[in-house]
């Protein structure tokens, strides 16, 4: 779930973003693609084209929903968006490994998937 | 009873879930709690079915806002059934009927169950959690 708990702050540019203590944003309004580079950098993560659209994907889910997607409804809305082949939750791993609905909300700068262990 | 319940075209529904949905949003947070549950169910692959009974039905009506103080509203979540693969939306005649709605003032398509057809509905799945 999101908390509004100020952990720390990651410096992105000329700003501070307060991250959670599980290092999810704890304003969503602070969100830019440079902040999500800088998220990603933190894990070693690079962000490819793919990762991008991913990325969009999430954010118009939770823009529609009000809620960050689960991995199965995750896989659903990236097969509708991007095509059945990239709607498989394979990709999805390849592109955020460990866990792709915790890991890619994260970088969209939505709160924690709720239904996600 | 049964056979002529199949024999008049009335698809039997079965799954491993049906949840109750007796309250309507708003007021309390019995219809959220329900949907979550749905929501955790469904995305550990189970299959789920709504019984939308009572006020539970209100949740259903289109043009539904957010709270007088923001709370998010519950009709995000309905939208989002779909994407879970809860496609089993299930609205008891009686509930609707008696609040003067008919399907037609609902956000998405449901099937309409007669009372007597509800026992079976119950029968028909592992576990009922009533909200």
């Amino acid at each position: 779930m999101a908390s509004s708990e100020i952990y720390r702050y990651l410096p992105v540019l000329d700003q501070e973003v307060a991250l959670d203590p599980e290092g999810f944003l704890v304003d969503m309004a602070d969100w830019s693609p440079a902040v999500a580079e800088a998220l990603a950098a933190e894990e070693g993560r690079i962000l490819t084209a793919e990762h991008w659209e991913v990325i969009q994907v999430l954010r118009d889910f939770y823009e529609r929903y009000e809620v960050a997607p689960a991995m199965r409804p995750l896989v659903k809305a990236v097969g509708l968006a991007l095509g059945a082949e990239k709607g498989k939750s394979l990709h999805l791993m390849r592109l955020f490994p460990d866990s792709p609905a915790k890991v890619g909300a994260r970088l969209a700068g939505l709160p924690k998937p709720a239904n996600c262990l | 009873m049964n056979e002529t319940e199949i024999a008049t075209g009335e698809r039997v529904t079965e799954g491993d879930l049906l949840v109750i949905l007796r309250h309507s949003p708003h007021g309390s947070s019995w219809l959220r709690e329900g949907l979550d549950t749905a929501l955790v169910a469904a995305a550990f692959g189970q299959r789920v079915s709504l019984l939308f009974s009572g006020d539970g039905v209100l949740a259903l009506l289109d043009g539904q806002q957010a709270g007088a103080l923001g709370q998010k509203g519950t009709h995000g979540v309905i939208d989002m059934l779909a994407m879970y693969d809860i496609e089993t939306l299930l609205v008891d005649a009686h509930a609707l009927i008696s609040r003067g709605l008919s399907t037609e003032d609902l956000l998405l398509p449901v099937s309409v169950v007669e009372g007597a057809a509800l026992p079976k509905l119950l029968d028909q799945h592992r576990l009922v959690l009533n909200f």
